[in-house]
């Protein structure tokens, strides 16, 4: 049985230019309805940017924005139905808890009473409603977070924008939040389009993610699928550690690529489109895909020397040196069986990729 | 960015602005363009020249209007340095002397002259001299401008002494400066751009003032601005035109000090 | 402006807390007696008697503020009927200075937002050719204004000879030329205060705003406007008591048919004919008038703070 796939957002090689700097360069990217959908990137790679151009408060130089099929370039941001919830929270000082919560109500037509009933509403769902008569300097950093969740979701947008709505909290309420917007997400069904430069908040909450940089879609997809799978350098060096082997590409035979190592180390990988013979790439394995062991189990096996064991709580990350020069990094869960794997400074080791952990990047 | 995205910019805005300088400049641009009209009548456009300068100083009023720049210019120096002077103690007091009872009742004695209005400030010294025995002359006017220039001078150096850290102080006691000391090589050279302000201040709002000035000068003594506002009741003549250009123009060139002196930091 | 310098700043440094009080000094005597003094002073005159050539006599009489508010004695042989004729100039003064204040906010608040909401570098020159005007001499820029509006002046020159008018206005020596007059004088004070407080408005609550479906011009009226309450408020009392008590405008632009308080108070002490209790006690009455503003302002700052 298929479920259709309503496009919620639809951007199509949309460009932003300021004078000379070009902020987007043709950025194409289909948001599903009901997904909760993250742009992923450093500072500066345009992520506010495009989520801005959503909302109405940046021009579209070139291109267009589609909202379920509709054009919405043109459109000023009162008249588009998606509203947002800004990074500094942005509440009216002035007003209550309640109005702000209504305000959008009110500027739609409602009347006070219903907008008040509504924000009600609102309130109990991020379970608030004890602070209704509060004014908003009143309230700590998180409830005014979910003040401002509240009066976004208040007027039932049909996608909620949120651009970096938890920097400004500390670490433990972030994580609660993280699962509280996520419940709310699920609860409302409305489509988030969510911005982080945070990766480990983007892979916990996303349906899919859209990693950027420097005004360019990298990669788009579900997050396992991003971090198994990163299509070039960047996407795997931002998400999660990772270790960068240089390769030359020697066979190519059945989907299955050979390749070699500086040193002599042979490998076999999966093939890349794009990647052919003769090709010299970065090959991409994640620290925690790595096996050390004391004797080669297989002739893939890399030998090398171990450099320097760290402790860092729930895992133990070796470094080692391997044969011929690369250095590279293995991490070890602190349980019985992994501290067995451990070996001293300065003894030599063999470590080994697990299947299919090794991924040839495109760049 | 275009309007559509645009929610700072609200249309007929920037008209608005336009004409509220246009209006400000308005009146002092076309007394400035009429000061150099060479015709006799002032209504008459006659073509540029400098007669009316030339009228101010050696015309038949030029004693008049001589006599009277040399009060405003005296008095206006005399006043704004025993102002200023006067203004910066009471603002180390209040600024750096911790926290006692008499602190706001200082600031409130010193917003005083802000407060009450001019015409009332006025009425109320020429009273009080009057019943003192005080006779009005060159004295009075100097001791009314000392005192309502007080606020003017506090204003600009209450506002450098607060944006300096104490710990500069602190620093020159932790080596063996005494408290004077570290007052005249540390504090005042860094407050000087404040204090240069608020002379300035001090010093325009002197030359600069009318009404408590005409209440007790009494008869035999005229400033810069009771002498014009005397020569225009008689009718507007264009050497007027003259001396206010000059004035216009010397405001210009104190504000534009002003301002360069109050973006110097000097604690970088 | 008052508030400004009543704050004060934090009183957390005390360097030189030994030597206040001979820091002080010097303020308390000049102001205490130069300011405070003849406003005491001024207080006991308006209850004395009048003396024929200007000056008093000490003997203690109601006589001047009988003769501000009432027709004949209080304590005469018919009933007081209320004088409207000082009334009436008080009143004048009342509503020229609000319809001046009035004018004021109507060009100085876009004027203030406007240049707020410039790039850094060009909202400095705003500011800066804002701000000279108020450092010319009020005379001057009073007697420019004078100079402009007459009959055979340059304003009607000009306007005669693009077609526009037919005959010159005639604006000097009317109502509308003071205010023309005091709207001019004191515009600087309305659009500074405005400015500051626009300057740190947080606008993304403008985007918030509009975000949530508020057009333009509600969003100026329900968000914009509260957060620069204060502002406003400062700017029209800085127009507003300054106006009420002023005498070059009325005196220079509106001629003996437009007296207001400014203009009444300095007769009374012009030559022979004054009346020095009467024009304290017009002053009084005018400084209470200025006191109780400034006493609902500040309790009003008081309690927007508590808010905060």
């Amino acid at each position: 049985m298929n479920d259709a796939i309503q496009i919620a957002v639809d951007v199509r090689d949309a460009v932003k230019r300021y004078g000379d700097f070009t902020a987007l360069q043709q950025i194409s990217l289909a948001i599903h309805d009901n997904e909760f959908f993250t742009l992923l990137g450093p500072s500066g790679c345009g992520k506010t940017t495009l989520l801005r151009m959503i909302a109405g408060f940046e021009d579209v130089t070139e291109g267009g924005i589609y909202l379920f099929g509709d054009e919405i370039k043109t459109l000023p941001p009162h008249k588009r139905p998606v509203n947002t919830v800004f990074q500094n929270y942005a509440l009216f000082p002035h007003m209550n808890v309640l109005e702000n919560v209504g305000f959008g109500l009110e500027m739609k037509g409602s009347s006070r009473a219903d907008a008040a009933k509504r924000a009600g509403e609102m309130l109990e769902l991020v379970q608030l409603s004890q602070f209704a008569k509060r004014k908003p300097s009143q309230l700590s950093g998180g409830q005014q977070q979910r003040v401002a969740l509240a009066r976004a979701l208040a007027p039932s947008p049909k996608v909620l924008l949120l651009d970096e709505p938890l920097s400004a909290l500390d670490l433990k309420l972030r994580k609660a939040m993280q699962i509280e917007l996520k419940q709310i997400q699920r609860e409302t069904g409305i489509t988030f389009i969510f911005v982080t430069h945070d990766q480990e908040e983007a892979l916990t909450m996303s349906d899919r993610i859209a990693v950027m940089s420097a005004g360019e879609l990298q990669q788009l997809g579900a997050p396992r699928d991003i971090y198994e799978h990163p299509h070039n350098m960047f996407v795997a060096g931002f998400i999660g550690d990772t270790n960068l082997l240089e390769v030359s590409v020697d066979k190519i035979m059945r989907g299955r690529a050979q390749c070699h190592i500086g040193g002599g180390h042979e490998l076999m990988c999966d093939a890349v489109d794009g990647i052919a013979v003769g090709a010299k790439v970065h090959l991409s394995v994640r620290p925690e895909r790595m096996v050390l062991s004391k004797k080669a189990t297989s002739a893939e096996s890399l030998k090398g020397t171990v450099t320097q064991n760290i402790f860092i709580g729930t895992d133990i990350t070796t470094m080692m040196d391997l044969d011929g020069g690369p250095k590279i990094t293995i991490r070890t869960s602190n349980t019985e069986r992994g501290n067995k794997r451990l070996f001293e400074p300065g003894s030599a080791a063999f470590v080994d990729m697990e299947t299919g952990a090794a991924r040839l990047l495109a760049d | 960015m275009s309007a559509k995205t645009d929610v700072k910019t609200y249309a007929g805005f920037r008209l608005i602005t336009i004409l509220c300088v246009v209006i400000l400049y308005a009146p002092l641009v076309v007394v400035t363009v009429y000061s150099f009209n060479a015709s006799e009548s002032i209504t008459n456009w006659g073509g540029v020249s400098l007669r009316w300068y030339v009228d101010i100083f050696t015309g038949p009023e030029s004693a008049k209007f001589q006599q009277a720049a040399i009060n405003s210019f005296s008095i206006a120096i005399i006043a704004a340095t025993l102002a200023t002077g006067i203004a910066t103690a009471a603002a180390t007091a209040i600024v750096r002397g911790g926290k006692y009872r008499l602190r706001t009742p200082s600031l409130g004695l010193i917003s005083l002259p802000i407060m009450v209005p001019e015409i009332v400030l006025a009425v109320a010294t020429l009273i009080f001299f009057n019943s003192i025995g005080f006779t009005r002359g060159y004295m009075t006017i100097l001791v009314a401008h000392t005192a309502f220039c007080i606020p003017f001078a506090y204003l600009p150096i209450q506002a450098r002494m607060q944006g300096i850290e104490d710990t500069y102080e602190h620093a020159a006691m932790d080596l063996y400066a005494t408290k004077a000391q570290a007052f005249r090589r540390i504090l005042l050279p860094l407050m000087m751009p404040g204090i240069i302000s608020g002379f300035l201040l001090a010093f325009i709002v002197s030359l600069d003032d009318f009404i408590i000035t005409n209440f007790v000068k009494g008869a035999g003594i005229e400033t810069l601005p009771t002498a014009i506002f005397g020569s225009v009741k008689q009718g507007l003549k264009p050497n007027i035109m003259a001396i206010s250009t000059m004035l216009l123009g010397l405001s210009v060139v104190m504000v534009t000090i002003s301002y360069f002196v109050s973006k110097s930091d000097n604690t970088k | 402006m008052a508030g400004g310098a009543a704050s004060g700043g934090s009183a957390a440094s005390d360097t030189y807390a030994k030597a206040r009080h001979w820091l002080l000094m010097p303020s308390w005597v000049v102001l205490g007696f130069f300011v405070f003094a003849p406003v005491c002073v001024m207080v006991i005159y308006s209850f004395l008697t009048k003396e024929f050539r200007g000056g008093v006599i000490w003997e203690p009489t109601l006589a001047a503020y009988d003769q501000f508010f009432f027709d004949r004695g209080l304590f005469g042989d018919s009933d007081p009927t209320l004088q409207w004729t000082y009334i009436s100039i008080f009143w004048r003064s009342i509503w020229q200075a609000g319809l001046a204040t009035i004018l004021s906010l109507l060009i100085g608040f876009p004027t203030a937002y406007y240049i707020a909401t410039r790039p850094a570098k060009t909202r400095a020159l705003w500011v800066f050719l804002i701000t000279i005007p108020y450092w010319v001499n009020l005379l001057i820029r009073t007697v420019s204004m004078k100079f402009l509006l007459r009959d055979e002046g340059p304003l009607n020159d000009f306007l005669l000879n693009i077609g526009l008018i037919n005959d010159p206005l005639h604006i000097i020596n009317t109502n509308l030329a003071v205010q023309l007059g005091l709207f001019y004088s004191y515009l600087p004070f309305m659009v500074l205060p405005i400015y500051a407080s626009v300057e740190r408005y947080n606008f993304t609550m403008s985007e918030a705003a509009a975000d949530l479906y508020a057009t333009k011009f509600t969003t100026l009226r329900r968000i914009l406007l509260p957060a620069v309450k204060p502002g406003v408020i400062a700017g029209c009392i800085l127009v507003f008591v300054p106006s009420l008590g002023a005498f070059l405008a009325p005196d220079l632009l509106g001629g003996a048919k437009n007296f207001m308080i400014g203009s009444l108070i300095e007769e009374q002490f012009k030559g022979n004919a004054g009346n020095w209790p009467f024009g304290a006690a017009a002053s009084m009455i005018l400084l209470s008038m200025v006191m109780i503003i400034l006493l609902i302002f500040s309790s009003q700052q008081r309690r927007a703070g508590a808010d905060q």
